[in-house]
């Protein structure tokens, strides 16, 4: 009997590179139509070209090296509690 | 009469005859009952009814308003689906402790006082203990006993505060608490703690995650959400609550990227989430409140889908640590579906219902001119997209694939888990029926281009980032280290600092006094007189000629008739007046 072939395109490098020019092209276009889109300023710099895309950049990497910096002193063994 | 009966007695009794019924029927019956409370609520008029006088107070058991009711309809919709995932479930123990729980969760929202109020939220701690226990796993029994004793101390937080309130005002009716006191703010702490708010979360990721794959499900909705319900009603406005709240987003999120248990990472995502309504009670404008009503509303579906998708999959492969899991998308790709649309609500994504509710709240912010409290919520909305909307699905789904071959899980919980993800994206396209049960009638419009845009590039560009720094979110086998170290390590440190400290001053006093300072003193008492004499009467002797052997000899004589207290009267007299000369001079 032939065994039927298991879905694995998430797992091939080609379709890794394809998922990544996906995400840079997706983010590209995203960043792109704030240049012909006006938004309203709630406090004077909402609006300012890529401001969501900025921050959503930066305070994600503020988060991770953040936690990655407590993670030093917080992060302990599984059996920390059982010993 | 159907119209004014308390819709938390049809599961709280209901639940009493879930051990009659065998087999599928006992599965039925319990879907059965929540749907039946559903239908109540959706009939129930708006007032107070079911008052009851008890010990000099009148208990309202029963107050509608369309506060009451948009909790009410959660409760019920998310029971329905949580019994129709719990469809494989054979347990009584289970079935009885999550109705009843739901039921006295129902039994918070709907009293109109707060002693009735105080009943059914202990009640609530009691039987949602349960559904931990019943992993019968050791550990769950530690985090058991961990969560109910963390809950009592809320409980008497609650208590302490309720007896001041009603000593001081004559009134035990739950409205919105004007007075800022002692009273008052005991009984919010007391709430929250129930809301998981640091640093008195800690009961929540100990002890949820070691819950069984049903019981995490249930617990995940109604403890926090109560809570909510309460501040909301007894606290809007209270402006600490926004500092608490944008606190509990930021934490829950540093604490959800250290995390490796895939049921703890979605655990801290709860405190992240109602971080967000905490802070919309705090802001207390009808806006920002609408916001909390609908978000936690809205929280309740998504959250319970994420809580199933990573039921089912603990229930499949029985392990839930992210370096255990990996590439489950191959045999699982129903449960990432309609977990991955649970995680794109959680993160806001437009069309899902995370999108249409929480931006109430941060409208309610601008509309304030609370700019710090704005940028909080999007950075911390930014950081859910991170570790609930990616990291989550991510690492068990795709990342390192571990050879795990589970095979799709069963269709109970399928279709429970297709039903919350039909709801989460209806919500998100069309949150009109959720805006008209909203207890504010407060006209808004989510969609406009330029919010789903900026939406959309807050959230694109976290995942890059998430993405860009997949290394350093690299899971370690560890486990974080968080308040509770106070209570599960604190007490044995207490133990062993006291143990250390006081013992080693005992054993310091015990030479000191015992060894040293008695012994001490009785040398002194026995040879004193005779030291005394002989340094009186050596150099008496000495000028009398005495030397050598004829004064040793006149030593020995003087200790032998001292010791034996037979000296000599002249000897006695001389040493009385010593003594009597020392005692002189020290006085």
């Amino acid at each position: 009997m032939k065994q039927k072939k298991e879905f694995d395109w998430f797992d091939r490098p080609e379709s890794k590179r394809k998922l990544w020019i996906w995400l840079y092209a997706f983010c590209g276009l995203l960043v792109a139509i704030d240049l012909f889109t006006h938004r309203h300023a709630y406090f004077g710099f909402g609006h300012y070209f890529a401001f969501y895309a900025l921050l959503g950049f930066v305070s994600c990497a503020v988060l991770i090296l953040f936690s990655k910096l407590v993670g030093l002193f917080l992060k302990a063994k599984e059996d920390y509690y059982d010993k | 009469m159907i119209s004014d009966f308390p819709p938390a007695a049809i599961l709280i009794l209901g639940a009493l005859l879930v051990p009659f019924f065998k087999g599928k029927a006992k599965n039925w019956y319990v879907i059965l009952l929540p749907a039946a409370a559903f239908y109540l609520i959706s009939q129930l008029q708006v007032g107070s009814s079911w008052q009851v006088h008890f010990f000099g107070f009148d208990l309202t058991f029963l107050r509608v308003d369309k506060l009451s009711k948009v909790f009410g309809y959660i409760f019920t919709l998310n029971a329905v689906a949580a019994f129709v995932y719990a469809f494989y479930l054979k347990d009584n123990t289970q079935h009885v402790a999550a109705a009843i729980y739901i039921g006295s969760a129902l039994g918070v929202v709907f009293a109109g006082d707060l002693v009735s109020l105080y009943f059914f939220w202990e009640v609530m701690a009691v039987a949602s203990t349960f559904l931990i226990l019943s992993r019968k796993t050791k550990k769950a029994q530690a985090a058991g006993m961990r969560y109910i004793m963390v809950h009592i101390f809320g409980g008497l937080c609650l208590l302490a505060g309720m007896v001041i309130y009603i000593t001081e005002t004559g009134s035990i009716a739950f409205n919105a608490m004007a007075d800022r006191n002692l009273g008052t703010y005991l009984i919010l702490i007391g709430l929250l703690v129930n809301a998981a708010a640091p640093p008195l979360h800690a009961w929540l990721p100990d002890a949820y995650p070691e819950a069984t794959a049903t019981g995490g499900v249930i617990l995940s909705a109604y403890t926090t959400k109560t809570a909510v319900y309460t501040l909301v009603r007894g606290f809007p406005g209270w402006e600490i609550l926004i500092v608490v709240g944008c606190i509990m987003t930021i934490y829950g999120i540093i604490y959800a990227l250290l995390e490796n248990d895939m049921r703890r990472i979605l655990a801290y995502s709860i405190i992240n989430q109602v971080g967000f309504m905490v802070c919309g009670v705090g802001i207390g404008t009808a806006m920002s409140l609408n916001g909390t009503v609908a978000h936690a509303f809205c929280h309740i579906i998504y959250k319970s889908l994420l809580w199933m998708s990573a039921g089912s999959v603990l229930y499949m492969v029985g392990k839930s640590k992210c370096t255990d899991l990996g590439g489950l998308y191959k045999t699982m790709p129903w449960t990432l579906i309609f977990g991955g649309i649970g995680a794109l609500s959680i993160s806001s994504f437009p069309a899902t219902s995370g999108f249409t509710s929480k931006s109430l709240i941060l409208d309610g912010a601008i509309h304030e001119h609370l700019m710090w409290v704005w940028l909080v919520l999007e950075v911390a909305s930014a950081g859910v997209f991170l570790h609930a909307g990616i990291k989550f699905p991510y690492f068990v789904f795709f990342a390192k694939d571990k050879g795990l071959r589970p095979g799709e899980t069963n269709k109970g919980m399928l279709i429970a888990m297709g039903f919350m993800a039909f709801m989460c994206i209806f919500l998100g396209l069309y949150p009109q029926p959720l805006y008209n049960v909203l207890p504010h009638v407060v006209p808004y419009q989510a969609y406009t281009f330029t919010h789903v845009i900026a939406q959309l590039q807050l959230l694109m560009l976290s995942a890059l980032v998430f993405f860009l720094f997949l290394k350093l979110l690299k899971r370690t086998e560890t486990i974080s280290i968080d308040t509770d170290w106070f209570y599960r390590k604190g007490g044995g440190l207490f133990y062993y600092v006291m143990d250390k400290a006081l013992n080693g001053i005992n054993g310091v006093s015990e030479r000191i006094f015992v060894g040293g300072l008695a012994g001490y003193l009785g040398r002194v008492s026995r040879d004193g007189p005779t030291r005394a004499a002989l340094l009186g009467m050596v150099p008496a002797w000495a000028i009398g000629g005495a030397k050598g052997e004829r004064l040793a000899i006149k030593k020995d004589n003087v200790r032998t008739a001292l010791r034996t207290g037979t000296s000599p009267i002249g000897i006695t007299a001389a040493i009385a007046t010593i003594f009597l000369v020392v005692v002189f001079l020290l006085l």
